[in-house]
């Protein structure tokens, strides 16, 4: 039993990490219309850069977690204002081009252990910090999505010219909703390495980047509930499937296709799961 | 000083001119109707205008500014706004989000004071900007669903609205963004005689009520005849005449263009 909720705690931390980079995607391709396949990028850049404010700088935990996702929002920033401008699909393009030249350029710089990886991390991070870091991620996305600003994301997401043309711009909102999310990405890097103890640049490649975006498709576009849901059910999955033992991977793909056939719109389909919304669900069968 | 300048404007796409040496003026609170045969330039004036497409040569003059070849979400701050042709609304927002979306230029409270404020409860941010400028918005959004005639189907999805309905919506969004001069492109387009009727008693209604210029694109005769005070005609791309409805419909090139040559 006691080894039982350990091994639990062990994947909800885990799923609870994924989430935040789950959450920043969310609001960049459900609630913005983007698509990132470099989001893995961004939480290299900032995993590593809370390793080196922590064991070469000695700042503090929460400063360097911080810091790490100021950092890969920074980065963001240089990427959007080189890709937003244009249409079409160049921004995923890029984002995945860029995605790959971080896990390459972590590979070889020596000073943070190459491709063989940095142990030895200080472990800071436990299943109640990520627990807390968590629900304050989600209300902010929240918040931020029941503002005029969210609002805008959205419109920006439904019809670019009607936006424009009632006076949204384009540009800031694109860039806004990256930045946030390269920010949650960053911050989910840093627990992940003060998590494992350790960083290998092969843990952010593209895979990871693709793995996280089919996590918010599950989960639902434009639904936070819906990434929520879908990060703790996919990455909990394959722990699950551990009896499968080679089939595992197998069976994880067969249940993603099952979902996406029999639900297109995702788990949550673009609904949010609140209070009012269980309520009604409550309240309608007593009506009839 | 007119309210909106256009001088010579040009615009080619590589060998087609499309628009070509168009120079027309609009007095504030003046309706303007733009006609002429399908592939005159119509649009293409609505595109130049709102920033849509580059000007190849010539000038816009709002308000005293000069807009062309400015951002179109520039030009919509400076307050012109349009619809479009085919109709582009949020299809997946309901019709209060669609109107609520389009009013966000009238707050103005940041980013960080929606993070900070927003959820919580009443008695905690009753006096910050945040709340109150959403409470505005909402009550704004009310507002022009009630003149519009929408507020029934508040919570209809814009895609699913019956056609009518959705290019009234379009109309709300467009003058929840608080223009000064709105552009529309072909309102009455599938309309029927009786729903045209309505909607030239919407468009003069909206004219006083907020203060408005109108430009629009129309081939309902009927429409165009009715309710403009000034009407622009272009053909192949050239302006052909321009004048009162009475003027223009007697204009000998105009009948020419549209009926053919003797």
């Amino acid at each position: 039993m006691d080894l039982s909720w350990y091994y639990l705690k062990g994947i909800l931390t885990l799923a609870g990490i994924y989430m935040l980079p789950v959450l920043g995607l969310s609001l960049l391709t459900g609630f913005t219309g983007l698509f990132s396949f470099g989001h893995a990028g961004f939480m290299a850049i900032g995993g590593y850069t809370t390793a080196v404010m922590m064991t070469k700088l000695k700042i503090p935990f929460i400063p360097s977690l911080l810091i790490g996702g100021f950092t890969a929002s920074f980065v963001s920033y240089l990427i959007g204002k080189l890709t937003l401008k244009l249409k079409g699909d160049y921004f995923c393009i890029a984002t995945l081009g860029f995605g790959e030249a971080i896990r390459l350029i972590l590979e070889n710089v020596q000073y943070f252990g190459g491709a063989r990886g940095w142990p030895g991390l200080p472990l800071k991070t436990n299943f109640i910090t990520v627990v807390v870091i968590d629900i304050i991620a989600i209300l902010i996305i929240r918040n931020v999505i029941y503002s005029r600003h969210g609002r805008n994301m959205i419109a920006v997401r439904e019809e670019e010219l009607a936006s424009q043309v009632v006076g949204i711009s384009l540009f800031k909102y694109k860039m806004t909703s990256l930045m946030i999310s390269a920010f949650y990405a960053g911050v989910g890097g840093g627990l992940l390495g003060t998590y494992l103890g350790f960083l290998q640049p092969k843990i952010f490649s593209l895979v990871r980047s693709t793995e996280l975006t089919i996590i918010v498709i599950f989960g639902g576009l434009g639904s936070i509930t819906g990434s929520v849901a879908g990060a703790i059910v996919l990455v909990a999955l394959p722990e699950i499937l551990r009896s499968f033992a080679n089939w595992r991977l197998v069976v994880y793909g067969a249940a993603v296709v099952f979902i996406m056939i029999a639900r297109p719109e995702g788990l949550m389909g673009g609904k949010e799961l609140s209070f009012s919304a269980i309520k009604n669900l409550l309240r309608k069968p007593s009506k009839n | 000083m007119a309210l909106l300048e256009v001088n010579n404007l040009t615009k080619a796409f590589g060998g087609l001119t499309a628009v070509n040496d168009v120079s027309f003026s609009i007095e504030k609170n003046e309706i303007t109707g733009l006609i002429g045969p399908n592939g005159a330039g119509k649009t293409t004036i609505f595109n130049l205008i709102t920033g849509v497409y580059k000007v190849t040569s010539g000038n816009i003059i709002f308000n005293e500014i000069n807009i062309e070849n400015k951002d179109t979400y520039k030009i919509a701050q400076y307050g012109i706004t349009r619809t479009f042709q085919n109709i582009r609304l949020f299809k997946k927002l309901t019709v209060f989000e669609n109107i609520l979306t389009a009013c966000h230029n009238n707050a103005a409270y940041s980013l960080g004071e929606s993070i900070l404020f927003g959820g919580l409860p009443v008695f905690l941010n009753k006096k910050t900007r945040f709340y109150k400028e959403e409470k505005m918005l909402k009550h704004q959004a009310e507002e022009l669903m009630e003149i519009m005639g929408l507020s029934d189907r508040r919570n209809f999805i814009a895609n699913n609205l019956p056609y009518g309905l959705q290019r009234r919506l379009e109309i709300a969004r467009a003058l929840a963004s608080n223009p000064k001069l709105l552009l529309l492109d072909e309102p009455a387009a599938g309309m029927n005689p009786d729903e045209t009727e309505k909607l030239m008693e919407l468009i003069m209604e909206i004219r006083d009520r907020f203060d408005l210029t109108v430009l629009l694109i129309e081939h309902h005769m009927d429409l165009v005849m009715g309710v403009c005070d000034n009407i622009v005609v272009l053909n192949f791309g050239c302006k052909l005449a321009e004048g009162s409805p009475f003027e223009v419909q007697n204009n000998p090139l105009v009948k020419e263009a549209y009926l053919g040559g003797e």
